[in-house]
């Protein structure tokens, strides 16, 4: 993953409400799943252990962690931000459960921007194969002027 | 309209976690953006510590006699609730300050409130944890609220 897309300088004179933000393809697999839960210590069978998962709790598959699926909320902003701004809040919910094996996208749409004191707000998701949000939020960010 | 919530459990308002101090790490910095498939460089490199880090570092390490069967661990800081199956729940963060390898943080956990709510399907009880990162200069640094509804 050389190319990020990222620009060398976003300024906050070009950003509109309305501007979208770079959608992401997001294919997490057994391997990446295991990792986060393990950076965390967080050993919820549902996470790893498929059998238990599907027959005791009756999910279709191992639930992807709803705070992995929140921080690629955090990296869809700060990917766009660059080098030209610093993510300051965000709030988002899990609304509904994903599964390891779905395809799932992330991305978002600048809603308000407030050029005197470099504020910008951003309606962010992740969304399901069926184009479902699962995941929305909203990520404050403050923009250099130039 | 009765209530779940009785006096008892509302006294749990204001509970407070023991503050929990954690040193930041090249190492745990790299695993954490590597695992959640981050992209910046700076963050592969344990240089500086990505967005929600702060999620593993102070998640709760516990002994393997303290998980339940199904690999939980039980948080102390909250009271027994009369519903018991939980939906989903939200959080708003405030990033304060930026976080690099070498810092010592401390979180302060709080249980803020204790609501109810009747919904279409039955009551729906809402409680809201806020969680204090501090550094070793006492500065803030992250704020965390989270919102969590049983049903």
């Amino acid at each position: 993953m050389s190319d990020l897309g990222l620009s060398e300088k976003r300024s906050l004179v070009s950003v509109r409400v309305g501007d979208a933000l770079p959608e992401r393809a997001l294919t997490p697999d057994n391997v990446q799943l295991f990792l986060y839960n393990a950076a965390l210590w967080n050993a919820h069978r549902i996470h790893f252990d498929e059998p238990y998962t599907r027959n005791v709790e009756g999910y279709p598959g191992l639930v992807i962690a709803g705070p992995m699926l929140g921080d690629w909320l955090n990296q869809c902003v700060e990917e766009w931000l660059g080098d030209s701004g610093r993510l300051l809040s965000i709030e988002y919910s899990n609304r509904a459960a994903t599964y390891i094996g779905e395809t799932l996208t992330s991305g978002g749409t600048v809603i308000a921007v407030d050029q005197p004191s470099g504020e910008v707000q951003v309606e962010v998701f992740v969304k399901n194969a069926a184009g479902e949000v699962v995941t929305p939020g909203i990520a404050t960010a403050v923009m250099e002027a130039e | 309209m009765t209530t779940l919530l009785s006096d008892e459990l509302l006294a749990n308002i204001g509970r407070q976690s023991t503050p929990q101090r954690e040193l930041v790490t090249r190492r745990d910095i790299r695993k954490y953006a590597i695992a959640t498939g981050n992209r910046q460089r700076k963050y592969l490199d344990g240089d500086q510590a990505p967005p929600m880090f702060h999620v593993a570092l102070f998640w709760d390490v516990v002994e393997l006699d303290k998980l339940t069967p199904d690999g939980v661990s039980i948080d102390s800081l909250l009271p027994k609730f009369p519903l018991e199956r939980a939906m989903a729940g939200g959080l708003r963060i405030d990033y304060l300050k930026p976080v690099f390898p070498g810092d010592w943080l401390t979180a302060t956990r709080t249980l803020t409130n204790i609501y109810e709510k009747h919904g279409r399907s039955g009551p729906l009880i809402f409680y809201e944890v806020d969680m204090q990162i501090v550094n070793d200069a006492g500065e803030a640094v992250i704020r965390e609220q989270t919102t969590r509804i049983l049903r």
